[in-house]
Formats: C-alpha cells, sequence, structure tokens
C-alpha cells in the first residue's frame, strides 16, 4: 500500500543531502569539538561552519548568538527558564500566550511554582494573540514576553513585529518559539524584533535531537545546565557534531528553498482543503484563513471524534494527527482549540494535515478520494449525527 | 501511542450491531461530548432474554470497538446475566485496552446498565 506522509508539523524526514553531509562526522571525523588535534580541529570546523549558515539565515552576522541545544524543547526551557532565572531581582513577570507549544506553556508553570507570575494572553477565534491584552499586562514587573511565531496546531501565524514593538519600547526582552515558522515563512531576527528564537531541526528535513536558540547581544541568560565550557557555557555538554552539522545543512537547504518551496506546500494545502470542502459537509476550518503557515490544515468534521478518522486514514496508508482528547494522552482537548473557544465537540473532531516538501498533487488527490467514504461511515455510527442522514 | 490489540482494530474496522432499534426495550446513553465519548446503546428483550443489541457511538477507536464487544456480549444473555458484565470482562474479551483507554470500557458497562435499567423501569419490574 502507497503511504502518504501528512504529519510534518510533528516530525519530517531526514533529507538525504543532510543525512550525507552528517555520516562523515559519525564516522573518520568523529573527534571531539574541544580537542587541539586534527580529528578535533575537523569536528569544530563541522559546527562552526553550521553556526555560520544559521546566524546569517537568521539575518544576523554575530556567530556568539546562536547556541545548539538538544532542539526545541531545550531551546525555549533556555530561553524562558534562562531569563527568568538572569533578571529575577528586576521583576517576576512573565507573559506568554494561551496557545503557546508545551515547551514554553510548561516552563512558564514551573517558573509559577517559584513565585513567578505568568500572564497567559488570549486570542482570537484564529489563534491572533490579543494586542491590546499584551499592552494591558505590561507592567514595571515584566521581565520577559514569550509568544511563539507560528502555532503548531493551526498553522496560525502571530504577529510578531507589532508585538515586538510594544514589548521593545518598554524595553522588555522578548522570545519567539520559531520552530514552525522556520523554513515555512521568513525568519529574520532584526525585521522580527525578537532577542530570543528557538528552533529545531528535525521539523525541516533535519535530524532529531538538535536545535539552536538565537540570543541576541547583550541579553542575559543564566544556562540550566552546569558543566563544561562549550557554547560560552550557555550550553556545557559535548557538541552533538553530527546533529549540529545536520542542523546547519537543513537550514541552508529550507533557506535556499524558501522562495519556491512554501508556494507550492500551499497550492497542494488549498488543494486539499477545496477538495474536502467540496465532499464532504459539516466541516470547520480551525485557523486563520489567510495568516497561516503555507503547510497546515486543520479542519474539524462535525460529529466525530479526531481518533476514529485517523485510525481509518491510517488503514488507508494516510498519517496525519488530530487535537482530540482520546489521542493527547492526557485524556485533555487541544489546549489551542479551547483557547480559540472551538466548541468542544467540534474540536475532537479535528484533525491536522500538514504537508511537506515530498508530498504530490496525487497524494491530495488520493486523500480527497479516500476521506469523504471514511467519514459518511463514521458518521452513520454517531449518535450526534442522528437526524442529518441524507444531507450529506 | 501505545497500540490497540489486533482485536480492537478487528472491532473498529468492521464493527458489529451498528445501528438503533425502533422499538427498544430499553435505551442506555451515556457519556458527553467534552469527554470525547457518548455512547446509544439500545437492547431488545423477549422472555428476559436480550435477543439483539445495537449501538451509536461518537468516540475514538477504543469507544467504538467496546461498543460493537459489549454488544456481542449481551445477545442471548439473559437480562440476570448481562447485568453481571464487567468492563473488564468487555476489555479483556478485546484482549486488552490500552491503560489510557479503560474508561471506553467502564463507558460500555455504564450503558449497558443503563439501557438495562431502563428495561426494567419500562417493564414495570423496577420503579
Amino acid at each position: 500500500m502507497k503511504r502518504i506522509y501528512l504529519d510534518h508539523n510533528a516530525t519530517t524526514p531526514v533529507d538525504p543531502e543532510v543525512l550525507e553531509a552528517m555520516l562523515p562526522f559519525y564516522k573518520e571525523s568523529f573527534g571531539n569539538a574541544s580537542s587541539v588535534h586534527e580529528f578535533g580541529r575537523t569536528a569544530r570546523m563541522g559546527v562552526e561552519d553550521a553556526r555560520e549558515i544559521v546566524y546569517k539565515f537568521l539575518g544576523t552576522h554575530d556567530s556568539q548568538e546562536i547556541v545548539f541545544t538538544s532542539g526545541g524543547t531545550e531551546s525555549d526551557n533556555l530561553a524562558v527558564k534562562g531569563v527568568a532565572h538572569a533578571l529575577k531581582s528586576k521583576g517576576n513577570h512573565i507573559i506568554t500566550s494561551s496557545i503557546e507549544h508545551h515547551a514554553v506553556f510548561n516552563p512558564c508553570k514551573f517558573l509559577e511554582g517559584e513565585g513567578f507570575k505568568v500572564t497567559y494572553l488570549p486570542v482570537d477565534e484564529f489563534g491572533v494573540v490579543d494586542l491590546n491584552a499584551l499592552k494591558d499586562a505590561v507592567t514595571d514587573k515584566t521581565i520577559l514576553v514569550s509568544i511563539m511565531m507560528a502555532n503548531n496546531e493551526v498553522g496560525t501565524i502571530e504577529p510578531i513585529e507589532e508585538i515586538s514593538k510594544i514589548v521593545k519600547s518598554k524595553g522588555i526582552v522578548f522570545h519567539t518559539d520559531a520552530v514552525q515558522g522556520v523554513g515555512k515563512i521568513p525568519v529574520n531576527v532584526d525585521k522580527l524584533g525578537v532577542d530570543l528564537l528557538s528552533l529545531s531541526g528535525h521539523k525541516i528535513y533535519g535530524p532529531k535531537g538538535i536545535g539552536a536558540l538565537y540570543i541576541r547581544r547583550g541579553v542575559k541568560l543564566t544556562p540550566i545546565l552546569q558543566g563544561g565550557h562549550h557554547e560560552r557555557k550557555r550550553r556545557p555538554g559535548t557538541e552533538n557534531v553530527p546533529g549540529i552539522v545536520g542542523l546547519g545543512k537543513a537550514v541552508e537547504l529550507v533557506g535556499k528553498n524558501l522562495k519556491k518551496e512554501p508556494e507550492k506546500l500551499k497550492r497542494l494545502r488549498d488543494r486539499l482543503h477545496y477538495g474536502i470542502e467540496k465532499t464532504i459537509k459539516f466541516t470547520k476550518l480551525n485557523g486563520h484563513p489567510t495568516k497561516r503557515l503555507p503547510n497546515t490544515l486543520n479542519i474539524s468534521f462535525e460529529y466525530l471524534e479526531g481518533e476514529s478518522i485517523l485510525l481509518n486514514l491510517d488503514m488507508e496508508g494516510v498519517a496525519a494527527s488530530t487535537g482530540s482528547a482520546c489521542t493527547s494522552g492526557s485524556l485533555e482537548t487541544s489546549h489551542v482549540l479551547i483557547s480559540m473557544h472551538v466548541d468542544t465537540a467540534i474540536a475532537q473532531g479535528s484533525i491536522r494535515f500538514s504537508l511537506g516538501k515530498e508530498n504530490t498533487e496525487e497524494e491530495i488527490d488520493y486523500v480527497i478520494k479516500v476521506l469523504p467514504p471514511i467519514i459518511e461511515r463514521l458518521r452513520k455510527m454517531s449518535p450526534l449525527y442522528h437526524g442529518k442522514q441524507g444531507v450529506n | 501511542m501505545e497500540s490497540y490489540s489486533d482485536k480492537v482494530m478487528e472491532h473498529f474496522r468492521d464493527p458489529h450491531n451498528v445501528g438503533e432499534i425502533p422499538d427498544a426495550s430499553g435505551i442506555g446513553k451515556v457519556g458527553n461530548p467534552v469527554c470525547g465519548d457518548i455512547m446509544n446503546l439500545y437492547i431488545k428483550v423477549e422472555n428476559e432474554v436480550i435477543i439483539d443489541a445495537k449501538f451509536k457511538t461518537f468516540g475514538c477507536g477504543a469507544a467504538i470497538a467496546t461498543s460493537s464487544m459489549v454488544t456481542d456480549l449481551v445477545k442471548g444473555k439473559s437480562v440476570a446475566e448481562a447485568l453481571k458484565i464487567s468492563n473488564r470482562a468487555v476489555a479483556e474479551a478485546l484482549g486488552g485496552l490500552p491503560p489510557i483507554k479503560m474508561h471506553c470500557s467502564m463507558l460500555a458497562e455504564e450503558a449497558l446498565k443503563s439501557a438495562i435499567e431502563d428495561y426494567l423501569k419500562k417493564s414495570g419490574k423496577k420503579s
């Protein structure tokens, strides 16, 4: 059976070019980048070449502003907890949004346990952060604002530049989790006006277990880990050299394709959306209609629960994901959809299709073909669909 | 996520006894969309024996599979026997459920108990 992967916001396949670039650093160039000898120097070169690719991609010219981490979660933790701890003598207030990834949300919860105060900004029905609420929330105790660049579940793109204007006029440190933005929309730290920015390797056809944090020069940060002098002590631990090299290559490739690739993704994504809307009744788009990642389609199928749709799609070889409580591992419905005031029953029936560069028009047409009978069969089983038969 | 047993997938893929019984002897409606599962269970009783059972369920794979299994299990059983069917028995008949999905089997038990209660009330055997 042909298998179609439409879950790229979860993770992406490693690009063969990325793997090719990494392999020598597992084999002959295995050295510790801190060692003085030839082995070490070759590894160091791999690390610094990757760093140069990353900082240039982000539009800066300062290699010291990039710290490599184990991924998006560590980058977010380092940013949020690192800044909070470094600035706690200045204030104890943090502002974030109610739709952040758990990698930002839970460090904030953790800091609340330490006595910090956190404001979780509301969003509108499309998932856009309320700027007036932000203006109102800022106090002279506010030390950090962390708002994601684009949401992983619904794809809504946040007005980072406008948020920056509000935040920077008060001299507050501003972090953005750009894990979903990188590779799909332009990311330039100066244009965005951010002080810290998280990115991850495996969302952009790089390896898992590697990420980076951009830290603007002058921003104070207390490290999470204590150890050696690596990454200027901001992230001690022997560098994951093959991972870093892979991240560098992945960033280079998405940077090169940023002109054409998102256009292609958007065309395919919209083809999927229109195909579904044309053949299936009672659907609802979750997320902003236009200010949205070009690859993301989050759509609710009313009267149905997401996992049962996912399992059926999986049987047809199609991989997607859902915001349903039943699949979350915690039996909680997606906090993103709930914050957007999506009706709980409708949130249960949400399916996220997130496209990637290997997807084709044929694959999308296949999904449009197999989905309607699945939805119809499940709706016949649904007690909520009672009396609606015949209209679909 | 922990995966489902073959038996669960079998019942999910091709659930038995989907539908409603228009002249049901008892109906059990449990759950709500907020928690993620709704189960409507219909039974037809003759001479104290459940001769037919059908269901309609809004829920995940486990919810649909347990609905299918519980309706299979009660058919042909006396009302008294059916009352003894526990959620554990439903889960075991399905070759087990992932721990986080055990609540779905609870829902099946509740739906069955509630359908039988409804039957007993309607038939005047219990006020």
